[in-house]
């Protein structure tokens, strides 16, 4: 995944196609992560003009969802799924092993549920779903690790 | 020689264990053998633990073999798959494997069958019937229709979907709409994921025989991000359903108009609550809204909108197709029709057993699932995601239905069973509840936003042995609170693992001994 480097010329084209969408704050910011890989803080002013909503607002959307962030992704990141299911498989261990393990330059997450709670445990590596995972597999999918 | 036909799931469950990477492998070796095959990325037929579960046509049915790894593709060849030979990975036709035969399919019936975006396909297995003969009807025939079948919601609240689609056909609105829940946040739950990737046809034609009943011509899909082969399926569906003239300004050349539009979430469990989800869709913090008023009434952008669930929503085009008669037969009292339930965590045969209610939980446990994965006793089960309770293995001959599962003391919630094995303390199990509502409340009501803490902080005093018989009454009390006195199901519930796993697992909370008193 590559991302287009910040600029507000680059942001205005994208908040044209969401813009006149109803309700379209959350769908912006989400838009704008798409381009850019974050919402970048200048974001915020051009999101509430484009929307007809107050700054305050766009900044309570972006803080209260769990995906938007505000500083660029790192090269690599393994979410792991924290919830009951994974759980029961050893997502705690798996979890522990990979923050003892992984390079420490790879963002590790802990989610709630990928919906695939009949193979856990489950864990994404930069996107891709794995069931089952240990953290060789997590290791095996890190960019510059020849699979991916 | 006839084209060989070879099936091969993109279900998210399957790829995540090597069905990509096994389907080129199919790919690669047929060539090389000069072999002319069609291979077809379907929907998984839901015995999870036979993926990647490879099919191929023959002249008597589909020949499974499962599960199959990139190494075995070639001796798969050399023994002769493709003809539908046996191979030491042979299931025999898949649908004489048992634990699928067993079943009795009714949502989920062509899931795993189809190409889940060919409209041919869909067409050829009765799709599309139910809606055609729904712009036949009166919109309060439909409605009747579905209200006598008993269908219940099955997002987990159980009301009758006949009924909230009746309200908002009697309220007056130019604007109305029909909003699909697929915020299937719940762990032990992946049916609606695997619905929208194996059948997505389904959900489309369930929501405009919604829209056509209670007149509305607008609806949105409200899919969690968690599930991105889901989103694109839906949306390539809805693409797809667009051009062959279904969804638009009408609705297979009838006087209704009706179109849909695929909405994601941002990552937050709550947003699966209905309100939550309405704000959410209009692009605000996911916070609960206070009942009333209903939805029904005033819902997305203040207009009458008809709230399902997924699974809720792709039932009704087979009733309609086959008549409330034929869902109504099945079930048990007023749990009618079939149940999608979802066999996982601990377990060695997880995956999807579509059945009427009634079945017993030993049955979906031990002999759908076959006990646990991990080879030791089962200890415990969650029911219904994490705000359903946990039960024990003495509660194993439940019957699974709403009223039978409240009596137990449980719920049911969208259908999920989560095993868990021996080696689980429900002391953590009971305060991970407490914390996983900490995460994801949405912070609008104080039992549930600082209750949740709270309760997190008195359960690992608890577990260190501070205070133990005082904290636990303190705990009870808390949870009363916190049941009686939050806004939605979020804070309301969760006190429901926490007190099932203090009454059904008493031992756990006991003063631990390795710790000092």
């Amino acid at each position: 995944m590559s991302f287009t480097p910040w600029s507000k010329e680059s942001a205005s084209a994208v908040l044209d196609t969401t813009r006149l969408e109803p309700g379209p704050v959350l769908i912006s910011l989400q838009a704008l992560q798409e381009e850019f890989g974050y919402v970048h803080a200048e974001a915020v002013a051009l999101v509430a003009e484009a929307c007809n909503v107050s700054r305050a607002d766009v900044h309570g959307v972006l803080t209260y969802y769990h995906d938007l962030r505000r500083t660029p992704p790192p090269e690599n990141i393994v979410s792991i799924c924290g919830a009951e299911a994974c759980q029961s498989v050893g997502a705690r261990e798996l979890i522990a092993g990979a923050k003892k393990s992984l390079p420490r330059e790879v963002e590790i997450k802990e989610v709630f549920c990928f919906g695939n709670c009949a193979l856990g445990p489950a864990a994404s590596v930069n996107g891709r779903l794995i069931g089952r995972a240990r953290v060789a597999d997590l290791f095996a999918h890190l960019k510059g690790s020849g699979k991916e | 020689m006839n084209q060989i036909r070879i099936y091969v799931p993109k279900d998210s469950a399957a790829r995540s264990v090597g069905a990509d990477d096994v389907a080129q492998a199919i790919e690669r070796e047929s060539v090389q053998r000069g072999l002319s095959i069609t291979i077809i990325r379907n929907g998984s037929r839901g015995a999870l633990w036979l993926e990647p579960l490879v099919e191929v046509e023959t002249e008597t049915g589909r020949m499974a073999y499962g599960p199959v790894r990139v190494e075995e593709v070639a001796s798969l060849f050399d023994s002769g798959f493709q003809l539908g030979r046996e191979h030491p990975l042979s299931l025999g036709l898949t649908e004489d494997i048992s634990w699928l035969a067993r079943q009795d399919r009714f949502t989920f019936e062509r899931v795993g069958l189809i190409d889940p975006l060919s409209i041919s396909d869909y067409q050829n297995s009765g799709g599309l019937v139910g809606l055609r003969r729904a712009l036949e009807m009166e919109t309060d025939a439909i409605v009747a229709e579905v209200t006598d079948s008993g269908l219940r919601g099955r997002g987990g609240a159980g009301f009758p979907a006949g009924i909230k689609w009746r309200t908002v056909l009697a309220t007056p609105g130019e604007q109305k709409f029909i909003c699909c829940n697929a915020d299937e946040g719940d762990s032990g739950t992946f049916a609606d994921r695997m619905l929208m990737e194996g059948d997505p046809f389904t959900l489309l034609e369930g929501m405009t025989i919604a829209g056509v009943a209670v007149g509305a011509t607008e609806g949105v899909i409200y899919i969690r991000s968690e599930y991105p082969d889901a989103i694109s399926t839906m949306r390539e569906a809805v693409e797809i359903a667009r051009e062959f003239g279904w969804l638009g300004k009408s609705v297979l050349g009838s006087a209704h108009s009706f179109d849909i539009r695929v909405r994601t979430g941002g990552g937050s469990y709550v947003c699966g609550e209905e309100t939550a989800m309405l704000e959410s869709i209009e692009g605000k913090r996911g916070v609960v809204r206070s009942k009333p008023p209903l939805p029904a009434i005033q819902g997305l952008f203040g207009k009458p909108t008809v709230i399902n669930n997924v699974l809720t929503l792709a039932t009704v085009p087979s009733i309609l197709a086959k008549g409330a008669a034929s869902y109504s037969g099945r079930g048990v009292g007023r749990s009618l029709g079939t149940q999608v339930f979802q066999l996982a965590g601990n377990i060695a045969q997880g995956g999807i057993v579509e059945t009427a209610f009634g079945v017993t939980l030993d049955t979906l446990v031990n002999d759908f699932g076959g006990g646990t994965l991990s080879k030791r006793p089962v200890r415990a089960v969650q029911i219904g995601g994490p705000l359903g309770a946990y039960l024990p293995v003495s509660a194993f001959n439940v019957s699974m239905d709403y009223e039978s599962l409240i009596a137990a003391g449980g719920m049911l919630g969208h259908g999920g069973v989560v095993v868990f094995d021996e080696s689980v303390d429900m002391a953590v199990q009971a305060k991970f509840a407490m914390e996983f509502c900490a995460i994801e409340s949405c912070g609008k009501c104080t039992p549930c936003r600082l209750g949740s803490t709270r309760g997190a902080e008195t359960l690992e005093k608890i577990m260190q042995g501070e205070n133990v018989e005082g904290n636990k009454r303190l705990l009870l009390d808390l949870c009363e609170v916190m049941t009686d006195g939050s806004l939605c199901a979020m804070g309301g519930l969760t006190p429901l693992p926490v007190k099932s796993a203090m009454l059904h697992f008493e031992e756990d909370f006991a003063v631990r001994r390795e710790v000092k008193q």
